[in-house]
């Protein structure tokens, strides 16, 4: 490892200065708690760190009038759980950050770093395509929006062009009747990476399914939004035959390898089964209670 | 559940701990708080290859490099002759058996340097396919790791190339006729994976050179005197110019009771002239040090309708890593331990895999061998319809039968835990309902290990005050300056908080061995007891010249000292014997056998996810005999450690290669030790059977709780799902498969 320098701007437009003028060599430093570790592993090419904590807009969680959340993308974990509008409007990402790490690393680990750092397993990043997040990424040319399902691209990769950094993440207002989950399979009880993780949204009218949104983790290379299985759902009675005929459609979507964390037998039962269960929570969610937390 | 009801006052109690408040505070200082003016770090070079020969090093380029001071390769170090491999094993030549292996190493004024320049040295390698199991290794025409290698068995050579390193036979009675009298005979293999003892804190050393040519190591291990030793021939330069100071120690389970840095360190302080100080990290412990063999075993056994065993046949196939020198000798004694068996054959291997070098880790070569014994009486039960308490009450090893090597037990508390567990709250109470997807199951586990005795030393220094300074040669993992000194207090009649316990360097005390082989309570606690004695004896002397009477007129007790009717105190006679002129000093050294076997049983029960194959602990129980237990704490600490590497090594642990024999897991991510939240609170019984060997009854009780927690989790595992499991670790996507295979 050598010696890397630090800069801590305090606006976006200083932090964007600094990526644009050292390119790849320069890495944004939320939490650091994928950054430290990897630079400490193999930091060769990494020069200087621009620490987003001084930003404002990178750690404020704010609400607009319309309902609509702005997560800054820097906001530790345990903000989010500690927030208890945040906590009943986005369920399954507060299960998520509930889950990375351990109370120690949420107090630094963000869902920004989460979703940057596009880890096929990334716990909020399923979570956050079911709440149909939208990225708001400044860079060198101005802002754009990406959808968060679109914004991780391969193993470690993201679509963020150089000089470019991720700002905010726009939640939208939960629709009325409607509830999330997200929950992974892991070997031990904590401190472990998914096997497979699965979120849920669901929205009802009465018994019947209006809208549904079904995201995986760890069965692609990237955080897998499995839209037809959502999509199958519509219209249906929410209950266990629909839940395992859209279960069905996730485990046939899912398309994991084998690794010393889990098979593709394994990885593909479980897409299944964490369906089903993160469509059962949902469901609570939707009809007012709370679902149980199992694995 | 004291058998011998001997009334003791210090023995049994829990003191406060002699470490314990530098330990809470921060204080106590680790190999790691090790530093000297000047000092400088070494870094090693490991081999990426997992077998390889070495066609050349050119360091030049990593010499010159900024801040380096030294660089060093296997061409520095002598060559240490055949049999141990003791050079190769600290640093690679002309070729590398296993990747992780130490190629070069190099000291530079700073760490980061010091990592940089390691780029900078080319190794010019020949790879050759890796062997990475026992039987591709073992197989007919199997390519030869080491070429020299020939087979020992019982002392002689075979004469063809193999990567068999050892053969052991043990035979006892007749087995064919044994097997003859058996209504069934039952024959199963078993595997379970390379595991690493996991302990928390990393291998160090600080080195370095004194003007007059001698060499002080300063390092965190579980024997400074093993380290002194090993250094010695590593480095081949004399024992006395060697001094070891220990520091205090992160964990070791056997896994520190040689050396990895120590000799690279003292080669890079003599090059540089500065005192070099080196730690790991984590993936260097896991690749680069020495974790228990992965073993395949085949176990018969023949059995009546009445469940009498009538003969065993084992085969234990250990890996013993890139050299040799697995635990397979040990798991042939212990594999039928917990079993009086008439008529038997045990055969072992060790046989070479390139994988690393495997060492001790907490009672070495029992899990691998008693598992899939315990896993095969369990499927025994089950045929035969009993209960698995039953048959080990029946089958149990007693006094006067024969261990595998031809010992005869003397009193030994088997029989006995066998009954505590079945008075246990957990064997009465029933495992409880399931669910639709959840199903649960009740396993049972035994453990059976010998118990070291070994060379001990101890000197007791009588301070004018009445306190005594307890130097002991043990260093201290478990608790033992405390226990240790709870002896000599015993022996002496004073309170615990008079005596301070210290473990002195290579050269403030006489030769100990290892911390290894649950053996210090038991050795290093008797020379102990033997330096009071001692002690007590130069006090009678010292006042009855004082007194002037005889000696024989002065009689004591509980530390006091009377005579013609006038006592005096323990603290009294010590001012009165300094005020006198005298200093007393008490030492002993003691070699005892006798260890005392010791004998263990787990309940486990467990909750297996049908739909995920997730296993859950729900309930642990966990009796052993300690013989007596001195701090019961510590005992009841030693059977829950036990549980927790156990049950991981059930569960989770293992070493995944990829077919490079690349280490994919190194690291704690996916090295999967038990978190606090994977366990429920262990319950513990201690039974205590005093073993006649030691004059406080002691038997050792670190390394048994290791033993059955690999049985007891898969047969739980295996009642829950109705599928055996043979194959350790029972990760959930092989007990998944397994429930998979059941139900199709
Ligand atoms: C012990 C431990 C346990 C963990 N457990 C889990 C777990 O259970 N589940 C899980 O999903 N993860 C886990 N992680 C990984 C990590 O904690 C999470 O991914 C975390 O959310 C990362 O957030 P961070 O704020 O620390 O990101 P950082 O480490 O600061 O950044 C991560 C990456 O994203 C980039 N980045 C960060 N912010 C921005 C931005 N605004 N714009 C552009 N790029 C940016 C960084 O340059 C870096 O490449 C664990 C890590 C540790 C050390």
């Amino acid at each position: 490892m050598r010696a890397i320098q630090y800069a801590a701007p305090t606006t976006v437009d200083d932090a964007v200065a600094l990526l644009a003028e050292h390119g790849e060599n320069a890495r944004i430093l939320a939490g650091g708690t994928d950054l430290i570790v990897q630079v400490r592993e193999d930091g060769r090419d990494t020069e200087l760190f621009v620490d987003a904590k001084g930003i404002p807009e990178l750690t404020d969680l704010t609400v607009s009038a319309d309902g609509t959340t702005t997560l800054g993308a820097a906001t530790p974990c345990y903000e989010l759980y500690g927030n208890d509008n945040f906590c009943a409007a986005y369920p399954a990402i507060v299960d998520a950050a509930r889950i990375i790490g351990s109370t120690g690393i949420q107090g630094r680990a963000s869902v920004g770093g989460n979703l940057c750092n596009a880890g096929p397993a990334g716990d909020s990043i399923p979570a956050l395509i079911v709440h149909s997040a939208i990225c708001n990424v400044a860079g060198p040319n101005g802002r754009r929006e990406i959808a968060v399902e679109d914004f991780c691209t391969a193993p470690g990769r993201n679509s963020l062009e150089a000089g470019e950094m991720l700002v905010s993440l726009t939640l939208p207002s939960p629709p009325p009747n409607s509830g999330t989950h997200y929950l992974r399979f892991i070997p031990r009880n904590e401190m472990d990476i998914a096997v497979v993780g699965a979120g849920a949204f669901l929205q009802l009218d009465g018994d019947s399914i209006t809208a549904a949104r079904i995201a995986l983790g760890a069965v692609a290379p990237t955080p897998l939004f499995v839209q037809a299985a959502g999509e199958a759902l519509i219209g249906q009675t929410a209950g266990e035959a629909a839940f395992a005929a859209a279960a069905e459609i996730a485990r046939d979507t899912a398309s994991p390898i084998d690794d010393m964390r889990g098979t593709v037998a394994h990885r593909k039962q479980l897409s299944y089964v964490l369906t089903q269960r993160a469509l059962r929570g949902a469901l609570a969610h939707a009809q007012g209670g709370t679902p149980s937390n199992g694995h | 559940m004291a058998v011998d009801e001997k009334t003791y006052k210090v023995v049994g109690t829990q003191p406060v701990r002699h470490d314990g408040v530098d330990k809470v505070t921060g204080r106590a200082k680790y190999g790691v708080d090790a530093s000297m003016p000047g000092m400088v770090w070494g870094k090693v070079l490991r081999s990426p290859h997992a077998r390889a020969r070495i066609k050349s090093i050119d360091t030049s380029r990593a010499e010159t490099a900024d801040g380096i001071l030294a660089v060093t390769t296997g061409e520095d170090y002598p060559d240490t002759g055949p049999g141990d491999y003791m050079d190769e094993r600290a640093i690679a030549r002309n070729r590398v058996t296993y990747a992780g292996q130490a190629v070069a190493a190099v000291a530079a004024i700073s760490a980061h340097e010091a990592e940089e320049a390691l780029r900078l040295i080319n190794v010019e390698y020949e790879t050759l396919p890796p062997i990475l199991d026992v039987q591709s290794a073992m197989a007919k025409d199997a390519p030869i790791i080491l070429d020299e290698l020939r087979t020992e068995t019982s002392g002689s050579f075979g004469n063809s190339p193999t990567n068999i390193a050892k053969h052991i036979i043990h035979e006892e009675g007749d087995v064919e006729a044994g097997m003859a009298a058996a209504d069934h005979v039952f024959e199963r293999s078993y595997t379970t994976s390379m595991v690493h003892q996991g302990y928390i804190e990393p291998h160090n050393a600080l080195a370095y050179w004194n003007p007059d040519g001698s060499l002080v190591v300063e390092s965190s291990s579980q024997g400074h005197f093993g380290i002194r030793d090993d250094l010695s021939k590593v480095l081949d330069y004399p024992k006395s110019k060697i001094r070891v100071i220990p520091a205090e120690i992160g964990g070791g389970f056997g896994g520190k009771t040689t050396v990895y840095l120590e000799p690279l360190a003292a080669v890079l302080s003599r090059k540089s002239g500065r005192p070099v100080k080196m730690t790991m990290n984590r993936t260097e412990v896991l690749i680069g040090t020495g974790p228990a063999s992965g073993a395949h075993t085949t176990i018969c056994l023949g059995v009546t309708n009445a469940g009498e065993i009538t003969a065993a046949k084992i085969e234990l196939a250990f890996e013993a890593g890139g050299y040799p020198g697995s635990a397979v000798g040990a798991g042939c004694l212990c594999a039928i331990g917990p079993y009086g068996i008439k008529n038997f054959r045990i055969d072992g291997y060790d046989v070479i895999v390139n994988k690393p070098k495997s060492h001790a880790y907490r009672a070495p070569g029992a899990p691998q061998a008693e598992f899939g014994v315990d896993c095969l009486v369990d499927e025994i039960c089950e045929a035969l319809n009993m209960d698995p308490l039953e048959f080990r009450h029946l089958n149990a090893t007693k006094q006067g039968d024969v261990r595998a090597d031809g010992t005869k037990y003397h009193t030994i508390g088997n029989i006995e835990t066998v009954e505590a567990a079945m008075a246990t709250d957990h064997w009465k109470t029933s495992l409880g309902e399931g669910s639709a997807t959840k199903r649960r199951g009740r396993g049972v586990g035994s453990g059976y290990w010998m118990n070291g005795g070994g060379k001990s030393s101890a000197v007791a220094r009588l301070n004018e005050d009445g306190t005594v300074t307890l130097l002991e040669g043990s260093m201290d993992i478990g608790g033992t300056r405390t226990s240790t000194a709870m002896q000599l207090a015993e022996t002496l009649g004073i309170a615990i908080d008079q005596v301070n316990p210290i473990v002195p360097d290579t050269d403030g005390i006489a030769f100990t061995g290892v911390t290894g082989g649950s053996r210090v309570t038991f050795a290093t606690g008797w020379a102990a007891i033997e330096a009071a004695k001692d002690l007590q004896a130069q006090m009678v002397s010292g006042l009855s010249d004082y007194w002037d009477v005889s000696s024989d007129a002065i009689a004591v007790d509980q530390g006091a000292f009377s005579q013609n009717g006038t006592t005096i105190t323990f603290q009294e006679a010590a001012a009165v014997l300094h005020d006198d002129g005298q200093e007393i000093v008490g030492k002993s050294t003691v070699e005892p056998s006798g260890a005392g076997n010791t004998f263990a049983l787990h309940i486990a029960d467990v909750e297996v996810d049908l739909e995920t194959g997730k296993v859950d602990i729900l309930r642990y129980t966990a009796l052993q005999d300690a013989g007596t237990a001195i701090y019961p704490p510590y005992v009841e600490g030693q059977m829950e450690g036990g549980v927790a590497q156990g049950v991981g090594w059930a569960l989770h642990e293992e070493y995944v290669y990829d077919e490079d024999g690349r280490m994919r897991n190194s690291s704690f991510l996916d090295y999967r030790m038990l978190t606090s939240l994977d366990i429920p609170m262990i319950e513990t019984v201690i039974v205590e059977v005093p073993n006649p060997g030691h004059p406080y009854g002691v038997r050792g009780v670190g390394e048994v709780p290791l033993v059955p927690p690999l049985a007891a989790v898969a047969n739980a595992i295996s009642q829950a799902i109705g599928v055996r499991i043979r194959d350790l670790p029972a990760s959930p996507h092989k007990v998944r498969a397994a429930i998979a295979s059941s139900t199709q």
